[in-house]
């Protein structure tokens, strides 16, 4: 071990009142001021503010700091911030020790603010002793294949696939159905560009086609993943389509007819029927129909038609890849409601939204279901979404637009319909509030209903009859009845353990795949080199799915095009004068980390810090206490134990003390100008008049929701404060306190 | 239940149990304030001597947040933390320190409410025994 450090700079933050409203930050600072190695400590109102970062900069160069530990919010957060503040002022990265003061602290604790003090002052020791006792370390570079796996050929796969191609990187897309497109080919017309989704779905194809750096596999499911980031290996199972190449569409259409195995068609959601031999719609892609083998008798009668390109006896295979990186694009289902949910499965006429989709869809000029014509349809919205005691508490997003744009949809091709909406509280944000005008103009109807008072469904001579109590009529109770219910259903995450499993991908508590952070990392996960994107992490348009697709493209590609992928040094080390080579760690490392080698005249263990993931279940198992991983070795984690124990000696502060330190923080950040570069320039524009937010956030050419986070900061430290008056759009106005 | 306020000393993981921890504060879910964490890779890292050297120093109770089967490093990961901990044990045994003062249960990245409900639950078993140095000082002379 090195020297221990004894030049350490603390940096305290009030994470705008975040921290310092639930922890005395002054008190903090006096006890933290005493600790050994500790050359000085300062508190500011942002850490991570640009203003901040150049003032620890200047601070470790002019002091010539060994040592820094930061006190703010997760590592998770700003781990990385910091570290590069490091790098920029010639501080080794890993001189560098996080304390976790707010998640773990100040937000945990803000109904004790006394203990949360107390507990910030051990926390940031432990930092500090870890610091004091901490090494000088290079990352470690390992080798990194240039080729992304990309699981799901839905829009969002083959969108990610196409912008890692063109970026450089290799694509393997692997799609489980025999066709492409996922959902998007389900829904007919789309909003907002009234593309139909087929169009959408063939466009992307012929560009994942046109790639000559993308393999797609479809029928294609993983069923292994061995390795990790930079060098995943996949094993992939893969279903022939029983077909060799497209064949002529005349014979193709004869073959269909010959076909007697039959199915309920999953594509269109039960509706209709499908054969053994099909296509999931005329125009699917790739162009060649499959045989689903599950049903399929081997009767022989496609055979008598085809011209030898169907055999049956084609194997099922099974491959394996190579990939530095992995992406999940995979998708989500339609929620299925219960039986009995509103008449669903028990009243004739109730279908779900996807259904009425592939109904419009199926259907030529006259709308008919079951036989019957339709005239008159009710919707029921948010039926499994914002369900505050039930499974599915997330509002899905999508479906408030969905139903209006399907309803106006249908109005259009099926001229004497009428459309009965029975909503929640209609949630067509953004451009899409005027598909809501569109509908009322066409003369489709509203109700509303409150949770507490769920409308009802029944059947009555053949009909649907629907009753709801009407929060649009002053709670008036309304019946009327319909040819058809469409229910509109929410987003729910597929059902697929599969993938769970073998990727150990983290599920949220609404089953969708969870990202690190959702607003700070919103596409990577826990596991590096796995990234999300799309319907299978939270409910999206096509919109936001395209959104998140880029953005784990690029995450993805920048990671792994280099080459090299740099790991951080976090390794287990072998001291060789204690090891006597037993063993035992080289049986227990499932990576493989462990070499045999040659130490004054004797053989000992060494680790390979390549292969080594730094997980440490080597250490306990050494009968000698040979092994240590670095940064956490038996010297630093009792010492931070140490920390955390000894008692913390406040003194005692009266009120008007505290309110004077108050104060004088607040004078402190006042005169030392660490306020983030957006307050600043805020304080500046309030120079001249008071202003309401939209109007600073118009003026400074920056998010109206950056303005209000800003602005609230700014009145907790007395900066700032409200006026009674608004402007003409009846915001409230905010002028400086002087 | 006695007055005792305890002190824990959670071991969690970087990639799995810290965050559900992180979560229970950014959901301002409240629990004891004498919870210290330190944060492993994996928790199958654990070595018997740290837990031992916490009980000696004054810490009530040692809390190891595995991953469970969420590991991202090993599916084992809670069998092997659980081997340390068994040899800890053995010590405590000899010492006479009451063998739950170590727990361990595994948490998975989001498990805020079952983080905050173990160290409800932790705290009051500690409460119950007392302090540490009691213990210690009665029995190990
Ligand atoms: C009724 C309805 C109407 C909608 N209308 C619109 C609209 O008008 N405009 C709009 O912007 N958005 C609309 N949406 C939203 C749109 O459907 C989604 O944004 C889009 O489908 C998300 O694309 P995706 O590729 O992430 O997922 P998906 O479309 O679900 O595709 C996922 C793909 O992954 C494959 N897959 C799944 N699991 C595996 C596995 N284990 N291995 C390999 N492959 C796998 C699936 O087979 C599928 O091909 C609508 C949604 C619904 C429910
Ligand atoms: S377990 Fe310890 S003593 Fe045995 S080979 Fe490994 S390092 Fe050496
Ligand atoms: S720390 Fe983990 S990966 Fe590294 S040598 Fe030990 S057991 Fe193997």
């Amino acid at each position: 071990m090195e020297n221990q450090k004894s030049k350490i700079g603390v940096y305290i933050c009030h994470c705008g009142g975040n921290i310092s409203d639930y922890v005395d930050i002054e008190k903090v600072k006096n006890l933290i001021a005493r600790e050994e190695g500790v050359h000085l400590v300062n508190n500011m109102m942002f850490t991570c503010s640009d203003s901040a970062q150049v003032d620890i900069v200047n601070d470790i160069k002019e002091n010539n700091l060994d040592g820094m530990v930061v006190a703010s919010c997760s590592p998770k957060l700003h781990l990385l911030t910091f570290r590069d503040v490091a790098k920029r002022a010639g501080l080794n990265q890993y001189n560098y020790i996080h304390a976790n003061i707010r998640e773990q602290c100040s937000w945990a604790h803000s109904d004790k603010t006394e203990l949360a003090t107390d507990k910030a002052v051990r926390i940031i020791r432990a930092a500090i002793s870890k610091v004091r006792l901490s090494e000088t370390l290079e990352q470690i570079e390992i080798p990194a294949i240039n080729t992304a796996v990309v699981v799901g050929a839905g829009v969002s796969g083959m969108r990610s696939a196409i912008e890692l191609a063109d970026q450089g990187t290799n694509v393997y897309l692997i799609e489980k159905d025999h066709f492409v497109g996922g959902r998007v080919s389900q829904w007919g017309k789309l909003f907002p560009t009234e593309e139909p989704g087929e169009n959408l779905v063939e466009r992307l194809y012929h560009k994942v086609k046109e790639r000559e750096n993308i393999t797609l596999f479809t029928g294609a499911e993983i069923k292994a993943v061995n390795g990790s980031v930079g060098n995943f290996e996949l094993d992939v199972h893969i279903t022939p389509r029983y077909i060799n190449g497209m064949c002529d569409e005349a014979i193709q259409d004869q073959v269909l007819k010959a076909c007697h195995a039959e199915v309920d068609d999953e594509f269109n959601f039960g509706l209709t029927k499908r054969k053994a031999i099909y296509k999931n719609y005329p125009n699917a892609y790739p162009e060649t129909p499959v045989v689903d083998m599950d049903l399929c008798d081997k009767c022989g009668e496609c055979l008598k038609i085809c011209d030898g390109r169907i055999t049956l006896d084609q194997k099922e295979e099974n491959i394996s890849i190579k990939a530095g990186a992995i992406l999940l694009n995979t998708g989500f289902d339609p929620y299925e409601p219960k039986e009995g949910e509103y008449g669903y499965k028990q009243v004739d006429n109730v279908i779900t939204l996807q259904q009425f989709k592939r109904l419009i869809e199926s259907n030529g000029d006259k709308l008919v279901y079951n036989g019957k014509k339709i005239r008159d349809i009710a919707y029921i919205y948010c039926v499994g979404s914002r369900d505050a005691k039930g499974e599915n508490k997330h509002c899905s997003r999508y479906c408030c637009t969905s139903a209006i744009h399907t309803a106006v949809d249908a109005k259009t091709k099926f001229k004497n319909i009428r459309n009965y909406h029975v909503t929640r509280g209609i949630r067509t944000y953004g451009k899409q509030e005027t598909l809501f005008t569109d509908s009322s103009r066409q003369g489709d109807t509203y109700f509303q209903f409150f949770e507490g008072a769920m409308p009802t469904v029944e059947n009555e001579n053949g009909k649907a009859l629907i009753k709801v109590k009407d929060a649009l009529t002053q709670n008036e109770d309304i019946e009327f009845t319909a040819d058809l219910v469409v229910l509109v259903t929410g987003m729910v995450a597929r059902k697929d353990e599969n993938l769970v499993n073998i990727f150990k991908v983290p599920v949220g508590s609404d089953k969708f795949y969870n990202e690190i952070h959702n607003k700070l990392r919103p596409v990577e996960t826990v596991i590096e080199g796995l990234f999300i994107a799309g319907g299978c992490q939270s409910p999206k348009n096509i919109r936001a799915t395209m959104a998140s697709t880029l953005a784990a493209s690029a995450k993805a590609n920048s990671l792994i095009q280099s080459g090299m992928i740099a790991l951080e040094p976090i390794v287990a080390k072998v001291n060789p004068e204690l090891c006597e080579w037993c063993g035992a760690c080289d049986d227990l490392c499932t990576y493989n980390a462990f070499e045999k080698v040659e130490y004054e005249g004797k053989t000992v263990a060494k680790v390979n810090e390549a292969m080594c993931k730094g997980c440490g279940a080597c250490t306990p198992v050494c009968p000698t206490n040979a092994i240590d991983v670095v940064s956490l070795s038996d010297t630093e984690i009792e010492t931070m134990i140490d920390s955390f124990v000894r008692d913390v000696e406040f003194a005692t502060t009266t009120t008007e003390e505290k309110a004077d330190s108050f104060a004088e923080v607040v004078d402190f950040e006042k005169q030392v100008r660490v306020l983030p570069e957006l307050s600043q320039r805020i304080l500046d524009s309030l120079e001249t008049e008071p202003k309401a937010i939209p109007d600073i956030a118009k003026e400074l050419g920056v998010a109206a929701d950056d303005v209000l986070y800003h602005l609230m900061s700014l009145r907790k430290y007395g900066m700032i404060k409200d006026t009674d008056e608004i402007n003409e759009d009846e915001y409230y106005l905010y002028e400086l306190k002087k | 239940m006695s007055d005792y306020q305890p002190k824990i000393l959670v071991f969690s993981s970087e990639k799995i149990s810290d965050p559900a921890i992180d979560l229970a504060g950014l959901l301002k879910k409240h629990y004891s304030p004498l919870v210290y964490n330190i944060t492993l890779q994996c928790t199958s890292s654990v070595k018997p001597r740290w837990i031992l050297h916490a009980l000696r120093s004054g810490i009530d109770g040692v809390f190891i947040a595995s991953d469970g089967t969420d590991c991202a490093y090993r599916s084992d990961c809670s069998d092997l933390t659980n081997k340390s901990i068994a040899k800890a044990q053995e010590v405590m045994k000899e010492k006479g320190i009451d063998l739950s003062r170590v727990k361990m249960a595994a948490l998975c990245s989001v498990c805020a409410d079952p983080f905050v409900n173990h160290m409800k639950s932790f705290s009051e078993t500690l409460a119950n025994l007392g302090s540490i140095k009691n213990e210690i000082g009665q029995k190990d002379g």
